[in-house]
C-alpha cells in the first residue's frame, strides 16, 4: 500500500481548485446550488403548467 | 431482428466493453483499481453516475409506466437535486478529504472498527441481494420478445460485464458508462423522432399532447395531501430526498463513482449534473411512453403487450375466452379511434360542444377497452401465475419491433444492454471494493502488498459477478423479486442513512452509541416491516428517524465521545 488508509493523514489538506468553479458567470459554489434550486423550480413551474393546461 | 441489427448490437456492445478493457489494463496499486487515476472529468463523472442509477429496467419500464399511468411518476425525482446539493455541500468534502477508499471506511474513522463493518456489511447485503435482479429484470422482457434462451441471455451479458470489471477496475466502469450512456441517449432520442413520424400525418403535436392529457396523462404533477396517492410533489420531495440522500450519499456504487474526481471541483460538478439533468432526464423518458400512448390510439395495440405469453395461453384456451376479449378489445378500440378524430376535428373547427361529447364518446369508450384489457390480464395470470399480470414493461419493446427501421432496433436493443452493462459494472465494482477495503484487507490480510490487493479484489469483483449470474439463473418470479428487492433496499437504506447523518452533524456521538443504535433501528423495522402494512418506501424514514434517535438517547448513558478525525468544513 502506498499509504496506510486508516490514517487521517489527508484531512484537513486543501484540495486544488477548490473554491473556484471554472463556470463562468457562477464563480461561487453558492451560485451555482442557487442556479441549480433556480432551474428545479422553473421544472416544477413548467410541469405545473403542462399538467392544468391539458387536464380536460 | 435482422442481420443488421444483430451486427449493430454486437458492435457496440463488445466495441464498447473491448475499448474500455484495453484503455484501463494493467492497474498495479489499489487505489487507481477501485478510483481510477482520480482525472475523470466532471462531464465523465456525471455522466457515470447517472448510468449507475439508471438500468435497462428504466428504460425498459418507465415509458411502460408513462403510457400506464402518465407522467405523474416523475414525481419521485423531486427529491433528488436538493439531496445532491446536500452531498456536494456536506458529503462529499468529507469523503475526499479524508481520501477514503469506501463510504464504510469514514465510518470507520469517525466512530470505530465494528460501526465500518455495520456499514459495509448493510452494504454489502442489500446491493448483493439486489444484484442478480439488474441482469434478470431486461433478460426476462427480451429473451421473451426476441425468442432468446433466458439462461444465455442471462451467462453472455454477465460475463462480458464481469471481464471489463474485472479487468479495468474503476476507471473501465466510468470509460465504458459514458459510452454506454452515449448509446442510450442516441437510441433513445431516434426512437422520440421515429415515433413522431409515425403519428397520424394529421395529428399535430399540440393535437397529440391534447389527446394525452384528455386520457389524464399529461398529470406530472399533484399537490394533494392525500396519504393515499402514491405519487404527489409532497411525497417526491420527502420520500423523494431520503431516498436519494441514502443512494446518492452512502451506496458505495455511487460513491465510488464520484470519488474518480480530478478534484473537489469536478466531483461536485458531476453531482450538479446530475441535480440539473434527472428530472428532465426521467421526463423524457415518461413522454415517450405517453406519445407511445398516443400513437396506439390510432394504431391498434395488441390486447396484451407480452404477445409470447398472450400467443401461448391462446393455443391452449379451448373456451376461446381469450380470443372473445381480444374482439371485446379491437371493436372498443376502433370506436374510441373514430371518437378521438372527431374531437380533433370538432376542436380544429371550433365546435366546442361537439368536442366535449366526442371526448366523453371516447373515454367511456377507452373504459369498455380498458375492461376487455383487465380482464385478459387476470385470465392468463389464472392460466399461469408465471405470467406478470402487469405487461407495461412490453409497451416499449413491442413498439421498437413494431415501428423502428432495422439497424436502429439493434442500436436501440444495445442501448438497453448497455444500461444493463453499466448499472451492473457500477454494482459489481463498489461490491468487490468494498469487499476487498473493508472486510479482507481490514480484518483478514492487513499487510499485503498493493498487488496482492489489487488481485483480491479483481477475484471478489468475479465473485460478485457470478453470485448475480447464479441469482439471475435461478430467478423465476420476476414481478416478485423486484418488489422484494426494493423491499431490501428501502428496509436497509434507512439505517445506513442515519449512522451517516449521525457522523456529519451529531459530533457528540460515538461508535459504540452509534453501533447499538445502528442495530435497534435495524431491529426494530424489522419488526415493524413483519407487523405494519405500510408502504416499504416509509422504512427509509423510520430507520434513519429512529438510528439518530437511539443513537441520541443511548450516548446519554456512554462516556462522551472525543472525535478521532478533524471534520473538514464543507464549503
Amino acid at each position: 500500500m502506498s499509504r496506510d488508509a486508516n490514517a487521517p493523514a489527508a484531512a484537513g489538506r486543501p484540495e486544488p481548485s477548490d473554491r473556484d468553479t471554472g463556470l463562468p458567470g457562477l464563480r461561487s459554489w453558492r451560485s451555482v446550488y442557487v442556479a441549480v434550486l433556480g432551474v428545479f423550480v422553473v421544472w416544477i413551474g413548467l410541469l405545473t403548467w403542462l399538467t392544468n393546461h391539458y387536464t380536460p | 431482428m435482422n442481420t443488421l441489427d444483430y451486427l449493430v448490437l454486437l458492435g457496440v456492445l463488445l466495441g464498447i466493453a473491448a475499448y474500455g478493457a484495453w484503455c484501463t489494463r494493467g492497474h498495479r496499486d489499489l487505489r487507481s483499481y477501485v478510483h481510477g487515476a482520480k482525472n475523470t472529468h466532471w462531464l465523465t463523472i456525471g455522466l457515470s453516475v447517472m448510468a449507475t442509477q439508471a438500468s435497462a429496467v428504466t428504460f425498459l419500464s418507465t415509458p411502460g409506466q408513462g403510457y400506464e399511468s402518465g407522467l405523474g411518476f416523475v414525481q419521485n425525482y423531486f427529491g433528488a437535486p436538493l439531496a445532491l446539493i446536500v452531498i456536494a455541500i456536506v458529503f462529499l468534502p468529507i469523503y475526499r478529504r479524508l481520501n477514503v477508499y469506501t463510504a464504510y471506511e469514514y465510518l470507520g474513522k469517525r466512530f470505530d472498527s465494528k460501526t465500518r463493518l455495520l456499514g459495509a456489511g448493510l452494504f454489502l447485503i442489500q446491493r448483493g441481494l439486489g444484484a442478480g435482479i439488474t441482469i434478470y429484470a431486461p433478460a426476462i422482457v427480451l429473451s421473451t420478445v426476441m425468442g432468446w434462451r433466458l439462461d444465455a441471455t442471462i451467462i453472455c451479458s454477465g460475463l462480458l460485464v464481469i471481464g471489463y470489471t474485472v479487468s479495468g477496475g474503476s476507471a473501465a466502469v466510468n470509460l465504458t458508462q459514458k459510452y454506454q450512456i452515449g448509446v442510450i441517449f442516441v437510441g433513445m432520442i431516434a426512437a422520440f423522432f421515429v415515433l413522431l413520424t409515425k403519428l397520424p400525418a394529421d395529428l399535430r403535436f399540440g393535437d397529440a399532447l391534447t389527446v394525452a392529457g384528455g386520457f389524464h396523462k399529461l398529470e406530472a404533477v399533484d399537490f394533494s395531501l392525500n396519504p393515499d396517492r402514491r405519487y404527489t410533489v409532497w411525497t417526491g420531495l420527502l420520500g423523494g430526498m431520503f431516498l436519494a440522500l441514502s443512494y446518492f450519499g452512502t451506496d458505495q456504487s455511487q460513491v465510488q463513482r464520484y470519488l474518480t474526481g480530478a478534484s473537489l471541483r469536478e466531483s461536485r460538478l458531476g453531482l450538479m449534473f446530475n441535480a440539473l439533468f434527472k428530472i428532465p432526464m426521467q421526463f423524457f423518458i415518461l413522454l415517450l411512453g405517453v406519445l407511445v400512448f398516443v400513437l396506439y390510439q390510432f394504431d391498434r395495440p395488441p390486447v396484451f403487450f407480452n404477445q409470447t405469453a398472450w400467443h401461448r395461453q391462446v393455443e391452449q384456451d379451448s373456451s376461446g375466452k381469450l380470443r372473445a376479449l381480444e374482439n371485446d378489445f379491437n371493436r372498443a378500440h376502433d370506436d374510441k379511434e373514430r371518437d378521438l378524430k372527431s374531437w380533433i376535428t370538432a376542436r380544429h373547427a371550433g365546435n366546442i360542444a361537439g368536442a366535449e361529447s366526442a371526448h366523453d364518446a371516447a373515454l367511456a369508450a377507452n373504459t369498455r377497452a380498458e375492461a376487455a384489457r383487465n380482464e385478459t390480464k387476470t385470465f392468463l395470470k389464472t392460466a399461469d401465475p408465471h405470467v406478470g399480470a402487469n405487461d407495461s414493461d412490453y409497451v416499449f419493446i413491442t413498439f421498437i419491433l413494431g415501428y423502428l427501421p432495422h439497424g436502429l432496433i439493434g442500436l436501440l436493443v444495445a442501448a438497453f444492454f448497455a444500461a444493463t452493462f453499466s448499472s451492473k459494472a457500477g454494482e459489481l465494482n463498489a461490491l468487490g471494493s468494498t469487499t476487498t477495503v473493508d472486510i479482507y484487507r481490514h480484518i483478514i490480510k492487513r499487510d499485503a502488498d498493493d498487488a496482492h490487493y489489487v488481485f483480491a479484489s479483481k477475484c471478489f469483483t468475479a465473485m460478485w459477478g457470478f453470485a448475480a449470474i447464479g441469482f439471475a439463473l435461478f430467478a423465476n418470479l420476476v414481478e416478485n423479486l423486484i418488489q422484494a428487492t426494493n423491499i431490501i433496499g428501502s428496509i436497509f437504506y434507512g439505517v445506513v442513512l442515519g449512522l451517516f447523518l449521525i457522523a456529519f452533524f451529531l459530533k457528540r456521538i460515538g461508535g459504540t452509541a452509534a453501533f447499538c443504535a445502528a442495530v435497534a433501528a435495524q431491529a426494530l423495522v424489522f419488526a415493524l416491516y413483519s407487523t405494519l402494512n405500510i408502504s416499504y418506501l416509509w422504512y427509509n424514514v423510520i430507520g434513519c428517524a429512529a438510528c439518530m434517535l437511539f443513537g441520541i438517547i443511548l450516548q446519554l448513558f456512554l462516556p462522551r465521545h472525543t472525535t478521532l478525525v478533524e471534520i473538514p468544513n464543507a464549503h
